[in-house]
């Protein structure tokens, strides 16, 4: 089987600050992958490498045999790289509705009928469970929710690689939950690139660990690997327990 | 936008359409040249609503579009003979392809930048058009004759210059764009319009081409004041560069703000209400521009969404 993507060397400087640098990694097509590091380690500018949002100082990135090291994000988005942002970027004054019907409609090439939208924001909106709260504006969801709304508009792309920056953030235990039981779900037709903090999650959904520290991969295997890694104990696990404490 | 209402925001806009052509009749002569202006100029300001109200773009060079629609339209009608509807067809390419220019450039920035890059574009239009002062007669400006102001359709001819034909032919042409306004909003490019307008990184990152998207807007924007324009030239058969002066860049943008942006109708009821608070304060006082202040106040203290915008966020939410 060919990796769903494949990047070589990949670097990005913002100054002097090297905050991707000399990244080789690949992607499996159906995998779940967590990325996980300390603050600072480079995980959300690498993923916005990937997904067009910077464009790359050095290095290649090749998506399903195509190279995309110089596409505009907007196409990438359209070969089927979905990205949600980390910090929450709803429509906040559009109904959730209209959030949703925004990425169903650029989704659909032959439909012109807006009942070919309805129908597609609806499906997106039940499989988080907001189908509910179509009318209601964005801003006005519950933190908990905005981010499955986020989820939502991700999944109405129709995306073979969705990027999930950081997405149980600020969740309550309870939806943290019903999250995991929704990206098992979405993994089913998808491959997921899964940045996360909470190592309840990763160890709970991927299939295997890429480990970022200072730019760099420190570690990469699968999650009882990394968990017995030592290198990785040292600059990562220690932080989150005494995060968590 | 997700379907509910459409026959009540039709018949909505069917009503003021039927609204203006019944006081076609009903006003009193002063107030019928009055109106028949202000639907003109009411164009101008829906054409600067579509980028600003929707797309969340403001441009601070618009009279630079209007002026091109006028001097489009009058310059070959004055010069070198053109009918009407030739000078008509003229100003709308003149639009087309002037804020087709403007816009691939000034997109290159955003927020404050676009407004300052336009601003300046428009003062370069301005400043043309006084250099070229031997065929444009600068700030005295061009009249337009009465009798190149007159269609024919085979035996009947079309008298610009009669009152009830001018005032029909301002209602035409807002009808018109009204309605195309309303179907631009309500179509998917609209929505991407608002989208952008909200969160312009978000919107890229659904996949939109975001740059292609705003020139549309600006195209679309251009166009319709460039219409409105032409019309002005036409109707009214005066051509001078106040109209390009950034006072007529100003005026839209309040006119907008008054009636409500990003309301359909907002721009009508914005040009007309400050059409006749100047006209009523002139009246009194040479100070009138001291009213217009105070009104403008009184609006942002207690209309903060403009007219329109206010009565949609307290009391009729489905206005398009």
């Amino acid at each position: 089987m060919t990796p769903l993507l494949v990047v070589r060397n990949l670097s990005r400087q913002f100054g002097g600050l090297r905050a991707v640098d000399g990244v080789d990694f690949s992607l499996m097509p159906g995998e779940i992958r967590a990325v996980i590091g300390p603050n600072g380690a480079g995980k959300t500018t690498f993923v916005s490498l990937v997904c067009g949002r910077y464009a790359p100082s050095a290095g290649k990135i090749v998506f399903d045999g195509e190279d995309i090291t110089d596409m505009p994000a907007h196409l990438r988005v359209r070969r089927g790289i979905a990205y949600t942002f980390q910090i929450t970027s709803v429509f906040a004054n559009l109904s959730v509705y209209d959030n949703v019907a925004l990425p169903v409609q650029r989704t659909l090439t032959d439909g012109r009928s807006r009942g070919a939208v309805r129908q597609g924001v609806m499906e997106a909106l039940e499989r988080v469970g907001l189908d509910a709260r179509a009318n209601v504006p964005a801003g006005a969801l519950a933190y908990g929710h905005q981010r499955l709304l986020e989820v939502a508009m991700g999944l109405a792309l129709k995306p073979r690689l969705l990027i999930l920056d950081e997405p149980t953030q600020g969740l309550s235990d309870s939806e943290i939950e019903g999250f995991i039981t929704l990206v098992r779900d979405i993994a089913r037709d998808a491959t997921v690139l899964l940045i996360e903090h909470n190592m309840q999650v990763v160890m709970a959904l991927a299939h295997r660990i890429t480990v970022l520290n200072a730019g760099r991969i420190l570690a990469e295997g699968t999650p009882p690997e990394i968990r017995s890694n030592a290198a990785v104990q040292e600059a990562y696990l220690g932080t989150v327990r005494e995060a968590g404490a | 936008m997700s379907g509910d209402g459409t026959a009540k925001v039709y018949a909505l806009h069917a009503a003021v359409i039927a609204l203006l052509l019944a006081l076609n009749f009903a006003l009193p002569e002063y107030h019928h040249a009055v109106l028949a202006r202000v639907l003109v100029l009411a164009v101008f300001a829906m054409g600067y609503n579509m980028l600003f109200g929707y797309a969340g773009l403001l441009s601070l060079g618009h009279a630079m579009f209007f002026a091109t629609g006028l001097y489009g339209a009058g310059l070959p009608l004055y010069h070198l003979g053109w009918g009407v509807p030739a000078a008509f067809a003229s100003g709308l390419a003149a639009g087309l392809v002037v804020s087709a220019g403007i816009g691939l450039l000034a997109l290159r920035t955003s927020g404050v930048a676009f407004m300052i890059v336009t601003m300046m574009f428009a003062q370069v239009f301005y400043l043309v058009t006084l250099y070229f002062g031997e065929w444009t007669r600068g700030d005295e400006g061009l009249v337009l004759q009465q009798q190149a102001r007159q269609v024919a359709f085979g035996e009947t001819t079309l008298d610009l210059t009669n009152p009830t034909t001018r005032y029909l032919l301002a209602v035409a042409l807002f009808a018109i764009v009204l309605f195309a306004t309303l179907a631009v909003v309500r179509s998917r490019h609209g929505r991407v319009l608002v989208a952008i307008r909200e969160n312009e990184e978000r919107t890229r990152m659904l996949g939109y081409d975001t740059f292609t998207n705003k020139l549309a807007a600006v195209v679309t924007s251009g166009v319709i004041c460039a219409a409105a324009g032409a019309a002005y030239a036409l109707l009214f058969g005066y051509v001078g560069s106040t109209f390009a002066s950034v006072q007529y860049s100003i005026l839209p943008l309040l006119w907008v703000l008054l009636g409500g942006a990003a309301t359909t109708l907002g721009p009508l009821i914005g040009t007309l209400f400050m059409y006749y608070v100047i006209d009523i304060a002139s009246g009194y006082t040479s100070a009138y521009m001291l009213v217009v202040g105070v009104v403008l106040i009184l609006l942002v203290l207690y209309f903060r969404k403009g007219v329109l915008g206010t009565v949609r966020e307290r009391w009729v939410r489905w206005l398009p």
